[in-house]
């Protein structure tokens, strides 16, 4: 099957996904037992009859549950998410505004844990019960054994008020002032801005939270690539390329690397849910306005429209997250293609 | 039985060391009233926030409260209600994955696209709407934890189902006239719990951070409770007096790492291939 059928199928099949999602999300956003009225009117308000009323209506509260849902899904498909009851500004604006933060640290949080997932990952594999496997090993057991948010604070503890290397919460020094916004993303918008101190100033406030964010997924990664490769390096296609004359480097990465990446991607696809939560307890430790500091403080207020919002966000991240993943299996394992999917 | 077992320790002695530290956690908050030092509810604000000394050997907290008599009672919220989280799962997944396994086409493929409706939910944004809507407490985290938890079982049985559905000693319990019942539940779903359960154990420390995640966010536990995400919750309004989050941090650190010692050793003994690979 052709790469752009491959994906087509693919695209298709995540349609009723994401019609699933969004359906639960409202059933959970309406099951609770709890009502957004109270919460959000104040006591003396919310005893008033008419007040509780004009607010019901306001909201749409007062039709019924099915009509609600289709409205919800209408306006979700003009891209109108609706309004949060908690900020009362548009959810696709808020959206939009702490999403920026958050692509910022969870990219670098993956660019750690790929990196020193995989490295690691091929050299405990290569250098199998050398004592740097097995430093290795107990590094990748911390990693995923340790909570996040501890993790978060022995860091600041030791790096900041300790040593004082690193910067403390927050994206940049308070004296500072944001670069002018063009993508949200502080180290890219400073370096389009030409300002080259906003960046170094940025970018050291994003080490920190990175790496305690890629902690868990770089555990996970080097656990996986670990045991992929020591297969992988048991199979008799390595000795042929030996025999064949080829470089052991050469050996390693094109021939094993490649072929014991297939699970590795996977988890990749799966740490995407671990990644997701860590940046919530990442971004509250870190005063990181990104959208798991919104979705807390929306969830603390029982503004349900921000969290479908949130939830629907999430769930497309992760369809396209696992579209990519698909893809990623096409193009290194050949076998995808003539198979039907 | 005693030889065997000597055997496989030798083997794999990090799980013996993860089946040792279980058991002393167990053992811990089993035993906290009786050998805690003092009552981990019990403020005294004139020696709040101590470091270590000789009568609190880890410190006391913002209250005055013993740290080590609160991280021995810790275990006994967070450590039933990873193992709940678990346990509950996996039964709504066997059964879920089994009935869609079993009976494949249509009602395969619609119980199976709806774990991934769930799957595709952002795990800890629909805890936090649930806990924050039902309040904060144990159950409540732990049902929303279940929610979010039990496709991953129910994707792995139905795997196991589909491919023990095929053996020969299946078609045999059918020729002996067996029901449909008793074939699902007697004869294949015997043979595909030791995955699972292997599986099961190694996420019980996946089940304990978040649920520790949870509580450090105020939504699990309730905030005088001595519970060790709680705890380390707390310690971040007082920075300088390291031994306040410090010290549950690591209970659950080595909580979890005992978990992930043993699902390993149990997923080696189960997959011989992994285990020769060591």
């Amino acid at each position: 099957m052709p790469l752009h059928l491959y994906m087509l199928r693919r695209i298709l099949l995540a349609v009723p996904l994401i019609i699933g999602i969004s359906l639960v999300a409202f059933i959970i956003g309406n099951l609770v037992p709890s009502d957004p009225t109270a919460a959000n009117l104040g006591e003396r308000a919310a005893a008033d009859p008419d007040i509780v009323a004009a607010f019901r209506a306001k909201w749409g509260l007062d039709q019924p549950l099915h009509t609600q849902y289709l409205t919800y899904l209408g306006n979700l498909l003009q891209g109108d998410l609706g309004t949060s009851i908690r900020t009362r500004r548009p959810i696709a604006d808020d959206l939009a505004r702490y999403l920026p933060a958050t692509i910022e640290l969870a990219t670098a949080g993956i660019a750690v844990a790929l990196i020193a997932g995989v490295a690691f990952g091929v050299i405990s594999a290569v250098w199998r019960n050398h004592p740097i496997d097995f430093i290795v090993r107990i590094l990748s057991l911390i990693g995923v054994s340790a909570p996040v948010f501890w993790l978060a604070l022995v860091a600041l503890l030791v790096l900041y008020l300790r040593l004082r290397v690193l910067p403390g919460p927050g994206r940049l020094d308070a004296v500072l002032s944001a670069p002018p916004t063009v993508t949200g993303m502080y180290t890219v918008d400073s370096l389009l801005a030409g300002r080259w101190d906003l960046f170094g100033n940025a970018f050291s406030h994003l080490i920190l939270p990175a790496l305690v964010l890629g902690a868990y997924s770089a555990g996970l990664i080097t656990r996986m690539t670990r045991s992929s490769m020591l297969e992988v390096l048991s199979l008799d296609y390595m000795n042929t390329a030996r025999s064949k004359g080829l470089k052991e480097r050469s050996v390693i990465i094109r021939h094993g690397l490649r072929n014991a990446l297939m699970p590795v991607v996977t988890v990749i696809g799966l740490s995407y849910g671990n990644l997701l939560s860590g940046a919530v307890l990442t971004e509250t430790i870190f005063a990181w306005g990104g959208i798991g500091r919104y979705a807390y403080d929306a969830a603390r207020s029982l503004d349900f429209p921000a969290i479908m919002g949130v939830s629907m966000l999430v769930a497309l991240v992760f369809v396209v997250t696992n579209l990519i993943v698909d893809m990623l299996y096409y193009v290194l394992d050949p076998r995808i293609r003539t198979k039907e999917a | 039985m005693l030889k065997t077992l000597r055997f496989y320790a030798a083997r794999n002695p990090l799980m013996v060391v993860g089946v040792i530290v279980c058991i002393f956690w167990l053992l811990v908050s089993f035993a906290a009233q009786w050998i805690a030092p003092y009552d981990p509810l019990k403020q005294d604000v004139v020696i709040r926030l101590q470091p270590p000394t000789a009568e609190h050997s880890l410190g006391t907290d913002q209250l005055g409260r013993d740290v080590l008599a609160r991280v021995m009672y810790g275990g006994r919220i967070s450590l039933p209600a990873g193992l709940m989280v678990i346990i509950v799962s996996m039964a709504i997944g066997t059964v879920v994955g089994a009935v869609a396994g079993y009976l494949g086409g249509f009602w395969d493929e619609l119980l199976m696209r709806s774990t991934e409706v769930f799957m595709a939910f952002p795990s800890i944004v629909l805890a936090m709407a649930i806990a924050a809507a039902l309040g904060p407490s144990v159950m409540n985290a732990v049902v929303a934890m279940v929610l979010v938890w039990w496709p991953n079982y129910a994707r792995v049985v139905r795997s196991l189902v589909v491919s023990v559905k095929s053996n020969e000693y299946v078609e045999a319990a059918r020729a002996v006239g067996a029901s449909e019942a008793h074939i699902l539940w007697r004869t294949i779903l015997p043979n595909c719990i030791a995955p699972a359960v292997v599986m099961a154990t190694l996420d019980i420390g996946n089940a304990i951070l978040l649920f520790a995640g949870l509580s450090f966010l105020g939504l699990g536990a309730e905030p005088s409770a001595p519970e060790w995400g709680r705890m380390v919750a707390d310690g971040i309004d007082y920075f300088d007096q390291w031994w306040l989050s410090t010290f549950p941090g690591l209970a659950i650190f080595t909580v979890v790492m005992a978990f992930n010692f043993i699902g390993d050793g149990l997923r080696d003994l189960a997959d011989p291939r992994t285990r020769k690979l060591r």
